[in-house]
């Protein structure tokens, strides 16, 4: 059982306390009527499936209840960093800092 | 009877005798005996029948990896349990043993057929077999491997003990209590750290307590262990489990232990756990498991009688049990030698020492001399003889001939072929292993986790070694947890470095393809095994395994794994590493269900919700049924009455004047704010701005993909709050989706969510004379047609406590939703059936609720729909707001796909014979005479018997179903094909005439 850091109780705590919410940073779009068949289709269906590197969303669903964005190694499992919902994905100085 | 055991030897306390049975008879033993060792006492090798071949099984080891001697174990009923082993099951007075698979007895076991029928069991049998016709497989093949194969009989009763379950810290978790793992926990421990030692045995010291010839800082081994053991004991800051096994290694040093706490004991007080799961969170780990003799590969290894050089060490050091008369020794390793020794000082005459080897250490052959025992080196063993029983084997040179070979008559035949570090937890901790090529074992090399391994898991032989590397362990753990830790220095003697060699299967000068050397004796996969699946064209070792079945039984391959993937390395010629060690899963043993389940069987397996009306609704004889987590009354039948009756009784009742129904378990979620109107006006189809307070609308949600996800009603108290319903199940996935849309889509929205489900009762009252009953209880809310018309919402009292009263109706009758707070709902609905006895009123469950709605139409989110439909498939198209810029899933009903007009709607059935009622699921074909597979357009997906209509009605999806109104359709069952005609949905009062009657 993996443990989760929430980034809005600054808290770590144990994945029981989480639900997953599927990938991150897919902005639906502003306007979606103003989208091509294709572009909503992008939004809706097409996922990256990393192997590797991951960002996803995740819930505090048993604790405070915010929705956060994680970034995942989907090979080992493990969390490199969570941060705080509308913030930008991480650079790579970031990542690399959180995982030393 | 006990002629095997030598007194004044081993760590059984004589003074406590016990008595145990094995197969009906009665044996003697001694507290701290194995079952094992006290059946070896009395000269016991036969203990059971193996699974394929049925050839007869004595025991290979002392521990916990035994593959052989499985035996079902009866503590008493409903405490019955197959498969355990018996080297690990310690006697208890009055404990009951039997042998397992084999018929009539394990003396004469008719399955040793088997073993005659030798080639038809081979390699991938059960995959070939599978291929035979079908008609052989069922007639002839499974009844025969159903009757005879298979492992121990499963229990029949409920188990009646209790399991526990902790969670735990701890700053160092030590697994394995051998000299590495106490040397580790006695530096963690002086530091201050708060540690915990587990070990699978009753007694912390692994090897310290078969291995004696070590003496540490001038005590002997077993005065260093009672000295190690008593200051562990004594710190407040470590805690000893003996009888815990850790059984797996997850991320971030969350390891799972499984402590055996009862079935050592011949009784246990009331309300002991069994046992108990440990959950552990550690800073640092120290893996200090030790390691595992590996069997060495020849024709007959199996006879009861072949055991682990070391597995005899254990039983005469610990148990005090010599484990024959007349041993031989076979190997490649200088341990067996020390078996031999320590066998021979006992006073048992070993018959010789066979070393595959061509040189050995001196010092060994010298010992050998002095002790009389005749050693052959560069010999090998070709084979066994004795039926149930080692009565002979014959040895010869590597290089000789066939003349040269000797039989030596023996009881026992002790084999070494080195050893292999206990690499499971490690590899769980996804820890990458190194191949060394000198020593033929796989090494721990980086750790993943915040872990060490020290000792024999390390691959380090030798006392000094072992103790030096476990206090370093130790010590850099304690450290890594933040305290502050120093080595101790230990001064070993007798210390002897112990070398050995790999090898494959011993040399012979027989065919090794018509020889039974087994790799792993529980699955009963031999050498030849592995070679016929590579010739079959297997290169992979996964798939080797698993055509072969090697390392797959309960025991995971403790003894097999490495020498089954030696042999399949040899046989595709490729280097070990590169063919690979196949993945090692948890639990390291095998762990009882109760472990895992805990406290969570029975009453507190799940959840269940009630209603604060639901002790009534028992008390008055309501039948229930589970929907999501609540229990819902189902029917309320009067006495005599069926399902069918009671539900025609409850619909007709309604209909007629009155029924009262608990409806508390609709979700319910409170929307507050001053964007409330907006973000409704963004989440669900329906437009929400112009709806004006006291009234109430149905509102349909859909996921983004434009499918329906749920639906209810929604009343708007003021512009600023609204009182949302969802559906029993949905309830929570629905309060989910609208905070992901609140606080990751549209965060400007000032608005809050608040789930209310369980601070309401939901009284429906529904019928004709349903205003009759409320009116003269209702306070502050003008019930009048014109103030309040259907669908509407009042706030007001009702006999005498606050209600927020919905006029609304999921029955098509003149319907009310009395909301009061939960805890007046039980008074509030006995006052409602008092008064309502003038009317008749009659209460009812969720199936007449199901008639009512599906005669007017009305769907079921989830059974009527399926995730695939939109609201024009559902005939819901009525519920969307087209002048809205935008809600959840506008978008996608606007994709090409979602236009087509051969999409499935939903729509009505009625049955050609009015009296049939169709299955719910049943599939609907629109040509009946087409060949099978027949073309599938739709299913059934609600049908009940309408009392109103004097038939049967259906609801069901049907492809293009809204241009085929009148059109027959076929259900096509396993007595008959049916016809239906489709129809619209709404059956009955389509002018909706009865909603304001
Ligand atoms: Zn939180």
């Amino acid at each position: 059982m993996l443990l989760i850091r929430c980034p809005y109780c600054a808290a770590e705590r144990p994945e029981l306390e989480f639900t997953y919410g599927g990938e991150a940073h897919i902005v639906r779009p502003q306007n979606p009527s103003s989208t091509t068949d294709d572009e909503w289709r992008d939004f809706l269906y097409i996922r990256s499936n990393a192997r590797g590197i991951h960002y996803e969303r995740w819930r505090h669903m048993h604790g405070c209840g915010r929705f956060f964005n994680a970034v995942r190694d989907t090979v080992t499992d493990k969390f490199v960093m969570t941060y705080k919902a509308g913030l930008p994905r991480p650079d790579q100085a970031e990542l690399e800092a959180a995982r030393s | 009877m006990s002629t095997f055991r030598i007194p004044g030897k081993g760590r059984v306390d004589p003074s406590k005798p016990v008595q145990f049975t094995f197969n009906d008879k009665t044996y003697d033993g001694f507290e701290g005996d194995t079952v094992a060792s006290a059946l070896l006492a009395s000269g016991q090798h036969l203990v059971g029948r193996s699974f394929k071949y049925h050839r007869p099984r004595g025991f290979l080891s002392a521990g916990s990896e035994e593959p052989n001697a499985l035996l079902g174990i009866d503590h008493g009923p409903g405490r019955v349990e197959p498969n355990s082993r018996a080297t690990v099951v310690e006697i208890s007075q009055g404990l009951k043993t039997i042998s397992q698979n084999h018929w009539p007895s394990l003396e004469r076991d008719v399955g040793a057929i088997n073993d005659v029928l030798y080639m038809l069991f081979s390699a991938g049998f059960y995959y070939k077999t599978f291929m035979w016709p079908k008609s052989f497989w069922n007639k002839v093949y499974e009844p025969i491997i159903r009757g005879t194969a298979g492992l121990g009989k499963s229990p029949t009763l409920p188990d009646p003990d209790i399991y526990s379950s902790r969670f735990a810290h701890c700053d160092v978790l030590v697994v394995g209590a051998g000299p590495a793992g106490l040397a580790a926990a006695l530096e963690a421990g002086r530091s201050g750290a708060k540690v915990l030692l587990v070990d699978e045995q009753a007694e912390l010291g692994g090897s310290l307590l078969s291995e004696t010839d070590g003496g540490i800082d001038g005590l002997t081994g077993w005065a260093w262990l009672k000295a190690s053991v008593d200051e562990l004991a004594g710190m407040a800051n470590v805690t000893l489990l003996p009888r815990t096994t850790a059984i797996g290694y997850y991320h971030q040093n969350f390891v799972g232990l499984c402590q055996r706490i009862t079935d050592h004991l011949a009784s246990a007080p009331e309300g002991t756990p069994r046992e108990r799961m440990w959950k552990v969170r550690a800073k640092q780990v120290v893996l200090a498991q030790g390691a595992i003799e590996k069997p060495l590969v020849f024709d007959g290894n199996d006879r009861p009688g072949v055991m682990l050089a070391s597995a005899a060490r254990t039983y005469l050091n610990r148990y005090g049990v010599k484990v024959g008369a007349s041993p031989v020794v076979v190997t490649t390793h200088d341990s067996a030698w020390l078996a031999a020794f320590d066998l021979a000082r006992a006073g048992v005459k070993v018959v010789a020492i066979i070393d595959i080897r061509p040189i050995v250490p001196a010092h060994l052959t010298a010992s050998a001399s002095a002790l009389g025992i005749e050693v052959l080196t560069s010999w090998t063993v070709t084979g066994t003889k004795g039926r149930l029983r080692i009565s002979s084997l014959r040895a010869k040179p590597i290089h000789g001939s066939a003349a040269q070979a000797r039989e030596f008559a023996c009881d026992t035949l002790l084999m070494s072929g080195g050893w292999n570090p206990t690499l499971h937890l490690f590899s769980h901790s996804q820890g990458k292993l190194e191949w060394r090529e000198d020593a033929q074992v796989f090494l721990p090399s980086k750790h993943v986790e915040q872990s060490r391994c020290a000792g024999a898991g390390n691959g380090d032989f030798g006392l000094a070694r072992v103790l030096a590397e476990g206090a370093e362990a130790g010590v850099d753990a304690a450290m890594d947890a933040g305290f502050t830790a120093k080595a101790s220095i230990y001064a070993v003697n007798d210390e002897l470095d112990m070398t050995g060699i790999s090898s494959r299967e011993l040399p012979t000068d027989r065919n090794a393809d018509t020889a039974k050397a087994f790799i792993d004796f529980q699955n009963d996969v031999t050498a030849k095994d592995i070679r016929l699946a590579v010739r079959e064209g297997f290169k992979s070792i996964e798939h080797i395994k698993r055509y072969t079945t090697t390392g797959m039984a309960t025991d995971q391959g403790k003894t097999s794994n490495i020498n089954g993937l030696a042999i399949a390395a040899d046989a595709v010629q490729r280097p070990v590493p590169s063919v690979g060690l196949t993945t090692f899963r948890p639990p390291y043993t095998p762990t009882t269900f109760g472990a895992f389940a805990g406290y969570n069987r029975g009453r507190l397996f799940d959840v269940t919700r009630k209603t604060s009306i639901d002790a009534w609704a028992e008390e008055h004889g309501a039948v229930f049924e589970p929907v999501a987590l609540w229990r819902r009354a189902w029917y309320f039948p009067k006495p005599g009455e069926d399902m069918h009756a009671a539900v025609a009784r409850e619909c007709k009742a309604t209909r007629d004047s009155l029924g009262i129904f608990d409806a508390s378990t609709l979700g319910k979620i409170e929307i507050v704010g001053p964007d409330a109107a907006e973000f409704l006006n963004r989440m669900y189809t329906n437009p929400w701005s112009k709806l004006q307070p006291g009234r109430c609308r149905y509102g349909v949600l859909l996921g983004e993909d434009g499918f329906i996800r749920d639906d209810g009603v929604i009343g708007r108290l003021t512009h600023d709050r609204f009182h949302v319903t969802t559906t029993t199940g949905g309830a929570a996935r629905v309060l989910n989706m609208m905070e992901d849309y609140l606080q990751t889509e549209f965060p400007d929205l000032k608005v809050w969510l608040t789930s209310t489900t369980e601070q309401w009762s939901v009284i429906a009252i529904n019928g004709p004379n349903a205003r009759n009953l409320l009116a003269p209880l209702v306070e502050g809310i003008d019930l009048s047609e014109e103030a309040f018309p259907h669908m509407s919402v009042g706030v007001g009292r009702i006999c005498g406590v606050p209600t927020r009263l919905f006029r609304m109706s999921f029955s098509g009758e003149r319907g009310y939703e009395v909301n009061v707070p939960a805890r007046y709902g039980r008074a509030v609905w006995e006052k409602l059936i008092a008064e309502g006895q003038a009317y008749g009123v009659t209460p009812y469950g969720t199936e007449t609720m199901h008639v009512l709605r599906a005669e007017k139409g009305y769907i079921i989110v989830g059974q009527d729909t399926d995730g695939t439909l939109t609201p024009d498939d559902a005939g819901l198209g009525w519920a969307i707001g087209k002048a809205k810029p935008d809600f959840v899933g506008k978008r996608s009903l606007a994709r090409p796909d979602m236009l087509k007009t051969d999409r499935k709607h939903l729509v009505g059935l009625l049955t050609a014979d009015p009296k049939v009622v169709l299955e719910e699921g049943a599939q609907i074909v629109l040509d009946p005479n087409q060949s099978v597979p027949m073309t599938m357009v739709g299913h059934v997906t609600s049908s009940y018997w309408s009392v109103a209509l004097g038939r049967s009605i259906a609801l069901a999806v049907i492809e293009g179903g809204n241009g085929r109104m009148g059109e027959t359709v076929h259900i096509p069952m396993p007595d008959g094909t049916l016809q239906a005609e489709v129809t619209g949905t709404v059956f009955l009062d389509p002018e909706n005439t009865r909603l304001s009657a």
